[in-house]
């Protein structure tokens, strides 16, 4: 009987046994979370940061690159300082401040690495390199920074910083992390995902105080970091260079373009900053200086300036007139009323001779034509049905949008059409004498200057251009990768354009003589981009070009606010730029000093001697 | 003496059970004590593992000596063993040294040793030793009261170390008695006590009253309606009210705060005492449970080797075990221990005398407890009392005492026939 109390006893032992099982069986194979809970436990990630891609202009010469700089790295238990005084003499801290980010690393982890001094820069800590040896629990972990070969490009190449939580809410690849540097502005911004590389990441072990004790799974999760890709840059730095010195003190823009390309050769704005003063330890305290400023230092006007074309328009004016057949080139169109005022004469005119004399009269009727071809008996119905007919046209030159340069922030500009009068004035109430002054440039009209630049090309192309960029390819590890462009054609046809090359050759030499190139002839032309601010009466001076004439190498447009006639500021100034790029260096031969009447801003006394001939084509 | 002792009437299969518990016991001794940085070897003598070999080795000599001597001096001397024992229980109060709270070793140098247990050895052997004297039965309420103090003598004076694991070993005896004939009301009012008492921490005391009196008036309507029952029911009914709120008093009251966050720690492992008893536990179950159905793999536990569970090649060495090797590890631990259990209990029944069933019993028990108390305090079951997972833990006391309990044993069997010869 008592021996049947073996199998109770038997029983309960087998009991444990199975319930033992079966807990450890929901515990270590249905439920994970404990794996999870086990690799927090014991990962630490060590982030290795890819190198940034660098930046070349287009004869290989280096724009961009990255400097080391170091964070001094804390591990509070294991500090052993002896002499205190001596090692905030070296790292040049305050007692206090030393006590300070002692306690705020104590505070973090006693076992783990906190930042005791960020972004110290390689020269300094060059110098604190040896002694910083002998003090324990301090060491430095290297990272890098952008610095600039010259203090140029800083609004084209733009700046990098940290990652905003707007931008990381948005980022679909979930590739950043917070506190991650992230192309803000610029080349920087356009091209991070080639520039910024693979992030990398090394697994370790840590034990229960924080301490690496070897590499996880023998880094079977490990990845290393994969360098971004440099960038080959259109720019051409000594020109970029030159023409950034010459801009200096004013306010304006240049931008170059190789025609046969669309590669931007020199791009300025000014005033422009310092982009070295945007990277590194003082980024958040230079920002803010320089975002402060009233010049609009970030302001990049040669895509975001928006100003009426002028009388550089009249070349478009011509070139849809010719497309749209209502003229010829070699017709000579007499005006015997004057329809808008105009300081060229009255009398008879063809393209070549129009644009030479910039006779407003000439487009007035060019450009009525092409609005009023009497698809409808109604005038206001007709010049409805006209404007939108000239609107595309007009767009077609690349205006009205933004050309999709490779930088943000492009200004679109703006073409005024039928819908765009439809909301000034009631429908049908407007003909085209309601907004004629649009064939001289004036009116609504509105092109930022590297649009100018680009009409300049697609006339030195005579009839195609490509969109201009500052990026032609990458590079990596020798291994070269050029971007495909596409030729774009505005109009149906090209045999018209020698006129329009030949007239702005001619006007070149009539309005801006002292703008020529010893040896090289240039077309050109001049504009004054009217001045919207009350205050302010000087007209912008404006100038599209390019040369040489016959076989042109660089198109050109200026912009020099506040400066008057465009021959003499802005013409002046493209036909250096131009000079440069062409010869490599300046003919300083003839009597008058081009140079140096800019750097010295001379043409203001002409300006100031106030408008003596007002002669603003 | 013929064949009857001779080796040959050993029991090869606990003894093979033995050495592949103690050589699994000895690896996962290494791998709870690996450091990769220092990648020193198992033989190393300045780690655990290189320690345990020691203690292996001076096993082996232990047995030895046990397959020698006369089987019949351990019944002869049990009392001088037990009052041994119970002096130096009483001297280690006085003498011991105090770690963790409690006096529970001699150290004399580097040598240390825990009276306590021995004192389950001798326990046993005293106890077989009263039940198989004449005129002891257990129908006999004399017999009863004197086998509770042989069983819980101890446990008083361990008590006041105070060393709550060691003390609660010694319930089980009470497997032992039960087989020998102990009346089953004590297991069901200990039971019962337990059950209360579980409750009582986990349940206010109104809900414990409303539940208790529903078991009493279930437990009256379902067998009979006579006064006498009602009366007795009533008076089980309060006691066990009163225990609930005595226990509840103590509990709370009496008990020092870290013993009662390492219960409490049990129903609320995530906001008890989060950076002791709840680190401590919880790690022990992230351990187990990141193992997985294969485990990491042999010194590859992050857990382990990154120190995070405390005490890990002693009292949680089950921990390294099922996270290097997952569930298959558990499963081929829990299994072992299943079959030396299982062969115990057929040694002790194939006893001719009963001293040597009740002592069969005994290791039995002892084994029983130790294995199903700590596996369940690693993996949150049962609160944390530092008791050793015997042949598996490190350390030098613990191998020893249960290679002598459990050799004493096989020696007893070896000579079970000529023990029939002898009565």
């Amino acid at each position: 009987m008592l021996q049947n109390r073996r199998y109770i006893i038997q029983g309960l032992f087998i009991l444990i046994g199975v319930v033992f099982l079966v807990k450890l069986f929901a515990l270590q194979v249905t439920d994970d979370t404990y794996k999870f809970r086990a690799e927090r436990n014991s990962r630490l990630r060590i982030v290795e940061f890819p190198f940034r891609g660098l930046i070349y202009d287009r004869n290989n010469e280096l724009l961009v690159y990255n400097e080391p700089i170091y964070d001094l790295m804390v591990i509070p238990q294991d500090v052993f300082i002896e002499d205190t005084t001596r090692f905030c003499q070296l790292l040049n801290i305050s007692h206090e401040a030393f006590e300070e980010k002692i306690w705020a690393a104590k505070k973090y982890h006693r076992a783990k690495p906190s930042p005791f001094l960020k972004k110290i820069s390689h020269t300094e800590y060059a110098e604190i390199q040896d002694e910083l040896y002998a003090y324990k629990g301090f060491y430095a972990n290297p990272r890098t920074v952008r610095r600039y070969s010259s203090s140029i490009l800083a609004n084209e190449v733009g700046y990098i910083g940290e990652i905003s939580q707007n931008q990381l809410d948005r980022d679909t690849t979930s590739y950043y992390r917070s506190g991650d540097h992230i192309g803000l502005t610029g080349l920087e911004q356009y091209y991070e995902p080639e520039l910024r590389g693979e992030r990398g990441a090394k697994y370790k072990l840590i034990n229960v105080n924080g301490i690496q004790k070897g590499v996880y799974k023998n880094g079977a999760l490990d990845t290393t970091s994969i360098a971004g890709r440099n960038l080959i840059t259109t720019i051409d730095q000594e020109l970029q260079k030159y023409a950034e010195w010459l801009m200096e003190g004013k306010r304006g823009s240049i931008v170059a373009i190789e025609p046969s390309t669309g590669e931007i050769l020199a791009m300025v704005s000014s005033p422009s900053y310092d982009p070295n003063k945007l990277s590194g330890r003082e980024f958040s305290n230079n920002y803010k200086l320089i975002a402060a400023d009233t010049n609009k230092r970030l302001f990049n006007r040669a895509i975001m300036a928006k100003y009426p074309p002028g009388s550089i328009f009249k070349t478009v004016q011509a070139l849809v007139g010719l497309d749209a057949g209502v003229i010829r080139a070699d017709e000579q169109i007499v005006s015997k009323v004057e329809r808008i005022g105009d300081h060229a004469a009255l009398g008879s005119y063809d393209v070549t001779k129009g644009i030479e004399w910039s006779s407003n009269n000439y487009f007035h009727e060019v450009m009525r034509r092409v609005v009023n071809q009497g698809d409808d008996p109604n005038l206001f119905k007709d010049s409805r049905i006209g404007m939108d007919r000239w609107a595309d046209a007009v767009r077609k030159f690349g205006f009205g949008s933004p050309l999709g340069i490779d930088i943000a922030g492009e200004e679109p500009g703006l073409v005024p059409d039928a819908d765009y009068y439809d909301a000034i004035y009631p429908k049908h109430s407007w003909a085209y004498s309601t907004v004629q002054s649009l064939c001289i440039g004036q009116g609504e009209l509105l092109v930022t200057p590297i649009q100018v630049a680009n009409l300049a090309a697609i006339i030195s192309n005579q009839g195609y251009y490509i969109k201009p960029h500052l990026v032609k390819g990458f590079e990596k590890d020798g291994a070269v990768e050029m971007i495909d462009f596409e030729k774009i054609y505005p109009g149906k046809g090209n045999e018209y354009y020698p006129a329009i090359i030949e007239g702005m050759a001619r006007a070149a030499k009539r309005t801006a003589s002292l703008a020529k190139i010893p040896g090289i002839e240039i077309a050109g032309k001049t504009g004054t981009a009217e001045n919207g601010i009350k205050d302010e009466t000087i007209d912008h001076s404006v100038f599209m070009a390019f040369a040489p004439k016959d076989n042109p190498k660089i198109a050109i447009s200026v912009y020099v606010e506040n400066a008057g006639w465009g021959g003499l500021a802005s013409g002046i100034t493209a036909s250096l730029v131009m000079e440069k790029f062409i010869k490599g260096e300046i003919d300083h031969s003839g009597w008058f000093k081009r140079e140096e009447y800019i750097r010295k801003s001379e043409y203001l006394k002409a300006v100031q001697k106030g408008n003596e001939e007002e002669q603003d084509n | 003496m013929r064949n009857e002792g001779g080796i040959g009437n050993l029991d090869w299969s606990v003894v093979l059970i033995y050495l592949v518990l103690i050589t699994l016991g000895w690896f996962n001794i290494f791998a709870a004590t690996y450091d990769d940085s220092a990648a020193r070897s198992i033989f190393d003598l300045t780690t655990n593992s290189g320690k345990q070999l020691l203690w292996i080795g001076t096993s082996l000599v232990l047995i030895a000596i046990i397959l020698i001597v006369d089987f019949r001096i351990y019944e002869s001397l049990a009392p001088i063993l037990y009052i041994i024992f119970i002096l130096m229980l009483m001297a280690v109060l006085v003498f011991g040294k105090e770690t963790n709270g409690a006096k529970a070793w001699f150290e004399l140098g580097a040598f240390r040793l825990q009276p306590a247990e021995l004192t389950k050895f001798a326990t046993a052997l005293l106890l077989a030793r009263f039940v198989s004297s004449s005129g002891v039965k257990f129908s006999d309420f004399k017999s009863q009261v004197k086998a509770l103090a042989i069983m819980f003598g101890p446990v008083a004076l361990i008590m006041l170390q105070p060393d709550l694991g060691s003390a609660l070993i010694f319930f089980s005896f009470m497997l032992a008695v039960f087989r020998e004939g102990f009346p089953p009301v004590y297991l069901l009012v200990g039971l019962s006590a337990a059950i209360i008492g579980v409750m009582t921490i986990i349940l206010p005391i109104e809900t414990i009253i409303i539940v208790v009196v529903a078991v009493g008036i279930v437990w009256v309507l379902l067998t009979s309606r006579s006064v006498k029952n009602i009366l007795i029911t009533l008076i089980l009914v309060a006691s066990s009210i009163g225990f609930s709120f005595g226990f509840g008093y103590a509990f709370d009251e009496v008990l020092p705060e870290y013993q009662r966050n390492r219960i409490l720690v049990i129903f609320y492992p995530d906001s008890i005492d989060p950076q002791n008893a709840g680190f401590n536990l919880n790690q022990s179950k992230i351990a187990i449970g990141s193992g997985g159905l294969t485990g990491k793999g042999f010194l590859e536990g992050t857990q382990t080797k990154g120190g995070f569970v405390p005490e890990q090649s002693t009292d949680f060495i089950f921990s390294t075990l099922a996270e290097e090797h997952g569930w298959l590890g558990s499963l081929i631990l829990i299994t072992l221990f299943m079959l030396l259990l299982s062969r115990i209990l057929a040694i002790a029944e194939r006893q001719k005398s009963q001293f040597s069933r009740v002592y069969a019993y005994s290791i039995a028990g002892i084994i029983f407890f130790h294995f199903t108390i700590n596996i369940a305090m690693t993996m949150g079951l049962f609160p944390v009392v530092g008791i050793p997972l015997p042949f598996f833990s490190y350390g030098g006391s613990s191998l020893w005492s249960f290679t002598i309990m459990l050799f004493v044993l096989l020696k007893v069997d070896m000579h079970r026939t000529q023990i029939l010869t002898r009565n």
